[in-house]
């Protein structure tokens, strides 16, 4: 059996070893075990939470707006916000992780301190952290499909591709919202995590189509990630592929990119300078 | 000679302006037991993090095992078992699992470490309590459990930043009976502390550090016998009364310090000057003859208590 020096030694060569040992499994392991001893009750309401407004407006007030026009062709009301509401879903099941959950171990239980002084490097903690806050994406995806496939929601089989684009997003959004979240220090500057959330998520064409704006705020909304993920997801539902389709993954893999970069940078910082 | 486990050459740590470690040099031999005594701040844990890979020095040259942190930190942390100055165990996870996660941090195969458990979990005296989450720990057993995920990795130096603060000495006292039991089983030891009976307990050899620099360097005893004398008079005659009697004092010995409740005298035979006083009829409110310490050194060292 392998001693700790040896599995470190096999590494000692390869180009960055010292940002990344090759264990990034090892943070989802903990997570894990984690999981089993904590409460079902934020990760049941992330998930409750689209299903409510999936019912709240495409069946209350979808009543009233009858079919809309979702730039894919004309659709009923229900099916317009269910692609945007996956979105959103997998969008917040990654913010959720990638926020709160890793300011608490930065700053108060010390866990990546920790996690740092034994040969993990900053790039297995930030990977190990953002898959599992992906993973939780994922999951509220896939249950949201399931839950609008019987309901007709769905309209063809391409939808399928709306899983894998889904768990696109949340990787964006868990390693960018671990990078920003690395920088803040107190529970005031998380707070705003929340105030900048919400209304992204209100306006950025979840609900209705943003060509409803004036040119300005429909152009300052095509700039934030939620609109990008709610129309990446919207276009898969549709099975509909254009150059705007590219654009949206491209912007998500300028978001993972630069998310693990600042990520891994600042927990090297923090740690280990 | 063997080459020396840890050499430290003109290490130097600068924080901005200020420098928290000044040009320091020591040597920590394989199976030694070497402790860095001062007060806080006097950059002992800043040089432990450099030590142990998780620091960068400003300048100076520093070698663990052979090999420079800055090049090989992570072939240097699988060496080493690092107990934080405060815990930070996995609070979400029991003690068992604090164990096991810590293993697999380090890439450790979970047979290797299930067994690796049972061992450890005797050794932390910590069996009865392995399905407990670690915030229904004590303080002493959160801090036996932190020493024993150090050692899950078998590591070669265990690093032990200020070990027992904040134990009552019931608890201080079992952690260092395991602590010697480890050092008994060839494994190097690096001790922070600022308690005195802590380094003269556990390190056979030690610097005293104050102000990011090394004062002096030896084994507690030769400390002892190069800066203080083998006994020490304390005299209180009460606040007022101290600043009086003080300068007839200072003729009857070669060395006297004055602290704010009470005055020290350095000698040979402390029982001896305590007659000599007592027949100059300066009776003294309170006097106690003691073994000098390494308080005593610190003290004169730097004209400071070391616990202020």
């Amino acid at each position: 059996m392998k001693s700790a020096v040896e599995i470190a030694e096999e590494r000692a060569n390869r180009w960055g070893h010292q940002l990344y040992a090759g264990r990034a499994r090892a943070i989802l392991e903990r997570a894990f075990i984690a999981l089993r001893s904590s409460t079902w009750v934020p990760i049941a309401t992330g998930f409750i939470e689209p299903v409510l407004y999936l019912l709240a407006f495409g069946y209350g007030m979808g009543e009233l707006i009858g079919n809309v026009d979702s730039g894919r062709g004309t659709v009923d009301y229900a099916v317009f916000i269910a692609p945007g509401l996956l979105a959103t879903s997998a969008m917040n099941g990654a913010i959720y992780d990638s926020t709160w959950n890793v300011f608490f171990k930065l700053n108060e239980s010390k866990l990546y301190k920790g996690m740092l002084a034994t040969p993990l490097g900053p790039l297995d903690v930030a990977l190990g952290e953002i898959t599992w806050a992906l993973l939780r994406g994922l999951s509220y995806a896939i249950a949201f499909l399931a839950i609008t496939a019987p309901l007709g929601l769905v309209p063809g089989i391409s939808a399928i591709l709306a899983i894998p684009a889904a768990v696109f997003i949340a990787f964006g959004f868990a390693s960018f919202g671990m990078a920003i979240t690395s920088y803040f220090k107190t529970y005031q500057q998380m707070g705003m995590i929340n105030i900048v959330l919400l209304p992204m998520f209100l306006f950025s064409g979840s609900l209705y189509p943003i060509s409803v704006y004036p040119d300005w705020l429909e152009f300052l909304i095509q700039l934030f990630p939620s609109w990008h993920g709610i129309e990446l997801v919207r276009d898969l539902w549709f099975g509909y592929w254009d150059a705007g389709t590219l654009m949206h993954l491209g912007y998500f893999c300028v978001m993972i990119v630069s998310g693990l970069y600042f990520t891994t940078r600042r927990l090297r910082n923090l740690f280990m300078r | 000679m063997p080459e020396p486990l840890i050499s430290a050459r003109g290490l130097t740590k600068k924080y901005g302006d200020f420098t928290a470690v000044d040009t320091i040099d020591f040597d920590v031999d394989k199976g030694e037991s070497f402790g860095l005594l001062g007060p806080n701040g006097a950059g002992k844990s800043t040089t432990m993090r450099i030590i142990a890979a998780t620091s960068q020095r400003s300048s100076g040259t520093i070698s663990i095992l052979g090999r420079d942190p800055e090049e090989h930190g992570p072939q240097i942390r699988a060496h080493l078992g690092v107990v934080p100055q405060q815990d930070n165990l996995d609070g979400e996870l029991t003690v068992s699992e604090n164990l096991f996660i810590y293993g697999r941090y380090f890439g450790l195969s979970k047979k290797f470490i299930r067994n690796k458990i049972e061992e450890l979990l005797d050794f932390a005296q910590l069996q009865d309590k392995r399905d407990a989450k670690v915030e229904a720990l004590s303080g002493g057993m959160k801090r036996r459990l932190t020493i024993a995920r150090a050692l899950v990795s078998e590591p070669d130096i265990l690093m032990l930043d200020e070990p027992t603060t904040g134990l009552d000495p019931q608890a201080r006292h079992i952690l260092w009976d395991r602590l010697f039991r480890l050092k008994e089983t060839g494994v190097t030891l690096v001790i922070t502390t600022h308690f005195m009976d802590e380094a003269e307990q556990l390190c056979d050899r030690l610097v005293v550090m104050d102000k990011g620099r090394i004062m002096a360097e030896g084994s507690p005893l030769e400390l002892i016998k190069q800066y203080s004398t083998k006994e020490v008079l304390e005299v209180r005659f009460g606040s007022d009364r101290n600043k009086e009697v003080a300068p007839i004092l200072r003729e009857m010995c070669s060395r006297i310090e004055e602290l704010p409740d009470r005055i020290l005298m350095y000698v040979e035979d402390g029982e001896a000057l305590l007659e000599a006083i007592t027949a100059k009829k300066l009776h003294p409110t309170t006097s106690l003859v003691r073994r000098s310490s390494l308080e005593d050194v610190f003290l004169r060292l730097t004209g400071r208590s070391l616990i202020e």
